[in-house]
C-alpha cells in the first residue's frame, strides 16, 4: 500500500470527529471519499496535509511511519492537496505559481526566462500549451485547476489529495480535469477524490470509502455499488426523494407571470417566458450556457435592452433588485458566501434583512417580532443552531442556504428564484429543500430553479427550460421532463430539442 | 499584452503628455536644468515612495514614513553637532535604527494581527515624538563632508545639474524594481498582497516577509531622511509632515494597486515625477498661487484613478467576452 | 452582548488611566465652581475632545461600513473657513452655520459618491479631498487667517451652557442623536449588513448605494459642526492648521473603541470613550509636567498598550486561558 492509515482518532472539544478510522491507498487508484458534512471528510484531509494534529492511530506512506506537522512537510513527504477554490495567487503569471518558492536563479535574481521554460515544460506534461507569462486570473477555472494540480504534483508527487475540485467546473471543464486526474493514475500516483457530486465517483473513481460521523462505514470498489447504496451508506437512513419524478404531472397552471423579449446582446439571446401561478420551472444547460443571466435579468440585477415583463395587472418594474423585490420576486443566488449570507450577523438578522430593507428603516421590526420571525423559520426548515443569535458564518453550507431561503420566505414573495440551491451541501439538507419547494409550490407560490443536477430538475420541476449558448433551445413539458430528454437537449440533440 | 501593465502604460503615457503641454507653452521646461532638479527636488520622495511601493504591494501601508524622515534629520544634525563622528557612521547608525524600527512596527502587525493602518498610525507619532524630544528647534548641518555631498553633480550638457541623491534616487528605484520582480522575497510580497490564506499554502513564511517589508520601507525611509538632509541642509523635526500621504499619491498615481498584489515600482517613478512636473509648472507659470498645487494633485489622483477603473472594467469585459 | 459588557475594556481603559494621570496630578478628579460654570481638568478633557468625539460619530458610522474618511480634517478647515468668511462678510450667524453644514455636507456627498458609485476604494477616494481640501480651504481664506469677532458664533466654542462648555453640550447632543437614530430605527442593522457584505444585502433589497452615500455624508456634517467648533474657540479660521491631523485621531478613537475596521459591528459610545482616552492622555500629559516634546512618544506608548491589549490575538488567547480555567473547576466537582 502507497498510503495506509490505522485507527485515525481526533478528538475536538465536545466532540469525536474522527474515530478509528482506517484507509488504504494503492499507488494507481483513485479513492473517493464521501460523506455527509460533519462525517470527517475534511478532518481526515487536514490530519494528512497537517493542517490538524492527530491524538491517535498511525499514518504510514510507503511503509515508513510519517507525522506531517504543516502543509509544507506533508508537501516535502508527498501528499499534495488541491482545493475547490484555487489555492494559487490570480494576480501572479502561471509561471511564477507553478514555479513559486523554487524559481531556478542566477546570481541570486530569479532566472526569469528558465522559470517560464521550465513550467512550461510541466505543463506540456498535461497537455496544456498556454502562455505562461499571462496572469494566472486571466485563465477559466478550469486552466487554473490543472495547474494548481500540476503544482501540487510537481512539490509531492506520490499522494493527490483533491478536494471538490470540481464543484464550479462545467460538465466540458470537468472532463478536462479527470483526463489530467486518470494520467496522474496511469503514472502511478495515489488519488484521493472529495466530491458531493456522485454521478462524477461513478465516472472516475476505482474505490470508494464511506465515512458517517466520524466513523468508516464501507471501503468498496466503486463497481459494486449503485446509487441507491451509496446514498444509504452516506445517511444510514433510505432517501425519499431519490430521482421519482413526483412533481411532474403536466397540468396546466395559471399564468402568473409574462416575460416578453427579454435579453441583452452578448449576455442571453431575447427570449420568452410564461411562468404560472404554483409552477416549477427548471432551467438547464451546462454552465455559461446563460441560466444565471437569464435568472439575474429576470432579479434586475441585469438590465433587459428590450422587451418587457407584466403579470395579471399590467406591466412590472424590473430596473433593479430593489424594483424586482417590490414586484414579489425573490433570488437566492448560487454563490451563498459571497451573494447569500451577511456572514458575522446573527441567524436572526440574516432572516428578517430582506424584510427590514422592504419596509425601509424608519419603520424597525419590532424585536419581539424578530425573534419569533427567526425562531419560526429555523424550526421549520430545520436550521441546526443552537440559538438564533449565532453568527450565520459559523454554520454550516446547507444550514446557511436554509437561512437564506428563510430571509426569503419572510418576505412572502410570489415568484422566487433559486440558482443551485443544494450545490455544496450534504445529501440530507438537499433532500430537505427539495421537499421545502414542493410544500412552497403548493400553496401557490411560483418557483424558478436553476441546477446542474438533472435529476433534481427531474423530481421537482414541472417544467424545464434547456438553454445552450447563451440561448433558450427547448422547453420540456410534462412528461417529456425526463433525465435522457434533458441530457439530450442540453447536448444539441435536435430531436429532442424540437 | 498583459492586462496587469495597462495602468503602468497609462501612467506614462499620461506623465509624457502632460510633460508635451507643458513644453509647448514652456519650451524651457524640456532642458537639462528642470529635468536636473525635477530629480534632485523630487529625491527624497522617489526614495522613499519606492519602499511604501512595496509595502503596499504586500496588502499594508506604512504612515510613519514621514514622521521617520523628519526624525532621521534630526537625528544627523544633532549627533553630527554633538559628536565628532564621520557623518558615514551616522548614516550607518541611522540606517540600522530605522530598519529596526520598521521590522518592529512588521512585527507588530503579524503578532497581534492588527491592522497595519493603526500600527504604523502608532509608529508615525512615536518617531515624530522622538524627534521633537531631540530638538524642537531646526538643527543646521556644519560638517564639512556635507558641502561635499552637496556639491556633488554632474553637469551635463545645458548646465543642467545631475545630483548624487537625484543619481542616488535613479539607482533606489532600480533597487527597488529587481527587488520587487527578480526575488523570491518580491515574488512573496506579491503572493501576500494576492491573498494571506492562499501565500501561506504556497509556502510564504508570512511573518518574515511582512517584517522585512516593513523593514525596507524604513529603511527607505532613513535614506530618504539623509538625503532630504543633504537637501536642506538641516534637520527639523517639523519637515515633512505629510509626506507618507504624498508618497501613496505617487505609488497610486503610478498605477499600483492599494488593494496589494498588482503595481510596478518603476510606475511609482513615474508617478513621483509627475507630481514634481506639476509642481514645475506652477512655479513656471507664476501666476497660480501654491493651493492649487493640492487642489490639481488632487484631481490628478482622481483622473488617474478613474482611468484605472475604466482600464480595469475594460479589460475585464473582454474578459468575460473571451469566455463566452 | 449588553452595552456595559461592550464598553467595558473602553470603561477599564478610561479609570486606569485618569489613575495613572491621577498619580502624578492628584488633582485631576477635582471640579470647582467658578462664576456659574464647572472647572477643572476633566471638565477641560470634556471640552477640548469635542472636535476629535464628533469626528469619531461619523467616523464609526463610515467604518462599520468598512470605508474610512481620511478627509474629515481637511473638511473641518473648509468648513471654518466657510463659517468665518460668511461672518466676516456680514451673513448672520444662523445663515454662516448654515453656509458651514451645506459645505461639510456637500464634501460628504463627494466622497459618498465616489465611494458608493464611482466604486474607488474608500482610502483613496477620501485621500483625494484630504489633498485638495486644504487646497480648497486657502482658496477660501485666500491664503490669510480669517478672524471674526462675531460674539454668538464665539460662544459655540468658548460659552457656558448649564454649568458645562458649550462644546461639550455639542458633542453629547450630536452622539445622542446619531446614537439614537441608528439604534432606535434600522439604520444600524442596514449599515452593520452593508458593511460585511455589501452584494449580498443589495440582492436582499438593501440600498447600499444609498446608505453608504448617506453614511459619508454624516461624516462630512459632524466635521462640519468639528470644524465649527474649532473655528469659534480660536476665533479665527486658519486653513492651514485646522483640523490638522484630527482624522488620524478620529480613526484611532474608534478603533480604541473596539470597532473593527473591516466593518459590521458598531458601538458610537465606546468610540466617544476612545475620544476621550485620547484627550485624557493628551491633557494628562500637560498637567503629570512632562515638556510638552513627550506628548507625541508617550501618546504613542500609551496608543499601543491599549491597541495590544485589545489585539484580537491577544484577545483569544486570553478567552483560550479563560476557559481552561472555568472548565477546570467543574471537572473536578465531577471527579
Amino acid at each position: 500500500m502507497l498510503l495506509s492509515i490505522r485507527s485515525l482518532t481526533k478528538v475536538f472539544p465536545g466532540t469525536l470527529a474522527l474515530d478509528g478510522v482506517d484507509l488504504d491507498i494503492a499507488a494507481g487508484e483513485i479513492h473517493a471519499l464521501l460523506g455527509e458534512n460533519g462525517a470527517g471528510k475534511s478532518t481526515l484531509i487536514k490530519c494528512l496535509t497537517g493542517a490538524y494534529q492527530r491524538d491517535g492511530g498511525a499514518i504510514t506512506l510507503d511503509g515508513a511511519p510519517i507525522d506531517p506537522k504543516s502543509t509544507g512537510q506533508a508537501q516535502e513527504l508527498g501528499i499534495g492537496t488541491v482545493y475547490q477554490e484555487v489555492n494559487l495567487l490570480p494576480n501572479l503569471p502561471v509561471a511564477q505559481n507553478l514555479m513559486f518558492g523554487r524559481e531556478p536563479r542566477r546570481f541570486g535574481l530569479i532566472d526569469s526566462r528558465r522559470t517560464r521554460a521550465e513550467a512550461e515544460a510541466m505543463l506540456r506534461q498535461y497537455g496544456l500549451g498556454i502562455d505562461v507569462g499571462r496572469d494566472l486570473g486571466t485563465y477559466s477555472v478550469a486552466i487554473q485547476q490543472i495547474v494548481a494540480i500540476a503544482r501540487a504534483v510537481s512539490l509531492s508527487g506520490k499522494v493527490l489529495i483533491l478536494d471538490e475540485p470540481t464543484a464550479s467546473l462545467d460538465r466540458r471543464e470537468v472532463e478536462m480535469v479527470f483526463d489530467v486526474v486518470r494520467d496522474l493514475r496511469d503514472r502511478g500516483l495515489g488519488i484521493i477524490f472529495v466530491s458531493h457530486f456522485l454521478d462524477q465517483v461513478f465516472e472516475l473513481t476505482d474505490r470508494v470509502t464511506i465515512l458517517r460521523n466520524g466513523r468508516k462505514i464501507v471501503t468498496e470498489r466503486t463497481a459494486n455499488l449503485d446509487r441507491m447504496s451509496l446514498i444509504e451508506h452516506m445517511l444510514g437512513r433510505a432517501l425519499e426523494h431519490e430521482v421519482t419524478g413526483t412533481a411532474t404531472d403536466g397540468e396546466i397552471k395559471a399564468p402568473m407571470l409574462q416575460f416578453d423579449g427579454i435579453g441583452r446582446a452578448g449576455v442571453i439571446q431575447p427570449f420568452d417566458l410564461t411562468v404560472g401561478q404554483g409552477e416549477v420551472v427548471g432551467l438547464a444547460g451546462l454552465l455559461g450556457s446563460g441560466r444565471t443571466e437569464t435568472a439575474e435579468m429576470l432579479f434586475g440585477l441585469r438590465q433587459s435592452q428590450d422587451g418587457q415583463a407584466r403579470d395579471a395587472d399590467g406591466p412590472l418594474d424590473l430596473r433593479n433588485p430593489r424594483a424586482a423585490i417590490g414586484a414579489g420576486f425573490g433570488f437566492a443566488p448560487e454563490d451563498r458566501k459571497t451573494d447569500g449570507i451577511v456572514a458575522s450577523l446573527s441567524i436572526r438578522e440574516n432572516i428578517i434583512l430582506g424584510l427590514q430593507a422592504r419596509r425601509g428603516w424608519s419603520r424597525p421590526i419590532p424585536r419581539a417580532e424578530q425573534n419569533r420571525l427567526a425562531d419560526d423559520y429555523i424550526r421549520k426548515l430545520d436550521i441546526r443552531t443552537s440559538d438564533r443569535e449565532k453568527p450565520i458564518g459559523e454554520l454550516s453550507g446547507g444550514n446557511q442556504q436554509k437561512a437564506v431561503l428563510a430571509r426569503w420566505l419572510a418576505m412572502n414573495p410570489r415568484f422566487l428564484i433559486l440558482d443551485e440551491p443544494t450545490r455544496g451541501i450534504d445529501v440530507g439538507a438537499h433532500a430537505e429543500i427539495l421537499r421545502l419547494i414542493e410544500d412552497l409550490t403548493a400553496q401557490g407560490m411560483s418557483v424558478l430553479i436553476i441546477s446542474s443536477e438533472i435529476d433534481e430538475l427531474v423530481a421537482v420541476a414541472d417544467r424545464v427550460i434547456v438553454l445552450r449558448d447563451r440561448r433558450h433551445v427547448a422547453e420540456l413539458t410534462g412528461a417529456e421532463v425526463t433525465g435522457d430528454r434533458i441530457m439530450r437537449a442540453i447536448a444539441a440533440d435536435d430531436e429532442a430539442a424540437a | 499584452m498583459n492586462t496587469r501593465a495597462l495602468p503602468l502604460y497609462a501612467t506614462i503615457a499620461i506623465f509624457l503628455l502632460a510633460y508635451l503641454l507643458a513644453w509647448t507653452q514652456f519650451p524651457n521646461i524640456l532642458s537639462t536644468r528642470v529635468v536636473g532638479n525635477l530629480l534632485t527636488d523630487n529625491a527624497y520622495l522617489g526614495i522613499v515612495a519606492v519602499g511604501m511601493t512595496l509595502v503596499i504591494l504586500s496588502g499594508g501601508i506604512d504612515l510613519s514614513v514621514g514622521s521617520v524622515i523628519a526624525f532621521s534629520g534630526v537625528f544627523i544634525a544633532v549627533v553630527l553637532r554633538d559628536t565628532g563622528l564621520h557623518p558615514l557612521v551616522v548614516f550607518a547608525l541611522l540606517l540600522l535604527l530605522t530598519t529596526a524600527f520598521g521590522a518592529g512596527m512588521g512585527f507588530l502587525i503579524d503578532r497581534l494581527a492588527m491592522p497595519a493602518f493603526i500600527v504604523t498610525l502608532a509608529g508615525m507619532f512615536l518617531a515624530r515624538g522622538a524627534a521633537y524630544m531631540l530638538s524642537i528647534q531646526s538643527v543646521p548641518i556644519q560638517h564639512p563632508f556635507y558641502q561635499t555631498l552637496q556639491g556633488a553633480y554632474y553637469l551635463m550638457p545645458g548646465k543642467g545639474r545631475l545630483t548624487l541623491i537625484g543619481v542616488l534616487m535613479l539607482l533606489v528605484v532600480v533597487l527597488g524594481m529587481v527587488i520587487a520582480h527578480r526575488t523570491r522575497f518580491g515574488a512573496s510580497v506579491y503572493a501576500l498582497g494576492g491573498g494571506e490564506q492562499t501565500a501561506r499554502l504556497m509556502g510564504v513564511r508570512q511573518g518574515r516577509t511582512t517584517v522585512l517589508v516593513y523593514a525596507f520601507s524604513g529603511a527607505m525611509a532613513g535614506l530618504s531622511g539623509i538625503v532630504f538632509s543633504v537637501y536642506t541642509g538641516s534637520g527639523y523635526s517639523l519637515a515633512t509632515v505629510g509626506t507618507e500621504l504624498t508618497a501613496i499619491a505617487a505609488v497610486v498615481i503610478g498605477g499600483t494597486l492599494l488593494t496589494g498584489g498588482a503595481g510596478y515600482v518603476f510606475g511609482t517613478l513615474v508617478g513621483v515625477l509627475t507630481m514634481g512636473l506639476i509642481q514645475t509648472y506652477i512655479v513656471f507659470d507664476g501666476s497660480l498661487s501654491s493651493w492649487w498645487t493640492k487642489i490639481v494633485i488632487g484631481l490628478l489622483l482622481l483622473v488617474f484613478i478613474l482611468l484605472q477603473k475604466g482600464l480595469l472594467k475594460l479589460s475585464g469585459s473582454r474578459l468575460a467576452g473571451g469566455a463566452a | 452582548m449588553t452595552l456595559l459588557t461592550r464598553i467595558a475594556p473602553q470603561l477599564i481603559a478610561l479609570a486606569a488611566l485618569i489613575a495613572l494621570v491621577s498619580l502624578f496630578f492628584p488633582g485631576f478628579l477635582a471640579v470647582d465652581v467658578s462664576g456659574g460654570r464647572l472647572v477643572g481638568p476633566v471638565i477641560d478633557v470634556l471640552k477640548r475632545g469635542a472636535p476629535v468625539a464628533l469626528l469619531a460619530v461619523g467616523m464609526t458610522l463610515v467604518i462599520a461600513t468598512r470605508g474610512i474618511d481620511l478627509s474629515v480634517g481637511a473638511i473641518m478647515a473648509i468648513c471654518g473657513a466657510a463659517a468665518a468668511l460668511s461672518i466676516s462678510s456680514g451673513l448672520g450667524l444662523v445663515p454662516a452655520l448654515l453656509v458651514a453644514l451645506a459645505a461639510g455636507a456637500v464634501a460628504g456627498l463627494w466622497n459618498g459618491v465616489l465611494v458608493a458609485v464611482v466604486g474607488i476604494q474608500p482610502f483613496v477616494a477620501t485621500l483625494i479631498l484630504m489633498t485638495m481640501g486644504r487646497g480648497v480651504a486657502q482658496l477660501i481664506t485666500e491664503g490669510r487667517i480669517l478672524t471674526f469677532s462675531d460674539p454668538g458664533f464665539a460662544w459655540l466654542g468658548s460659552g457656558v451652557l448649564l454649568g458645562l462648555p458649550v462644546p461639550t453640550w455639542i458633542w453629547i447632543l450630536t452622539a445622542a442623536a446619531v446614537g439614537l437614530a441608528v439604534r432606535r430605527t434600522a439604520l444600524g442593522l442596514l449599515i452593520e449588513s452593508v458593511g460585511v457584505n455589501r452584494r449580498a444585502s443589495a440582492l436582499a433589497g438593501v440600498n447600499a448605494t444609498l446608505l453608504l452615500i448617506a453614511v459619508y455624508v454624516l461624516s462630512g456634517l459632524c466635521a462640519a459642526l468639528a470644524g465649527i467648533v474649532e473655528t469659534a474657540d480660536i476665533r479665527g479660521a486658519d486653513a492651514n492648521n485646522a483640523g490638522l491631523w484630527l482624522e488620524l485621531d478620529a480613526i484611532l478613537a474608534v478603533v480604541i473603541g473596539g470597532n473593527s475596521l473591516m466593518g459590521g459591528r458598531f458601538s458610537i459610545v465606546a468610540s466617544i470613550l476612545g475620544a476621550l482616552i485620547i484627550q485624557t492622555i493628551g491633557t494628562g500629559i500637560l498637567l503629570a509636567g512632562f515638556p510638552s516634546e513627550y506628548n507625541l512618544v508617550i501618546k504613542a506608548a500609551l496608543v499601543l498598550i491599549i491597541l495590544v491589549l485589545q489585539s484580537p490575538r491577544i484577545a483569544a488567547e486570553w478567552n483560550l486561558w479563560r476557559e481552561s480555567h472555568r472548565v477546570q473547576p467543574r471537572e473536578r466537582r465531577r471527579t
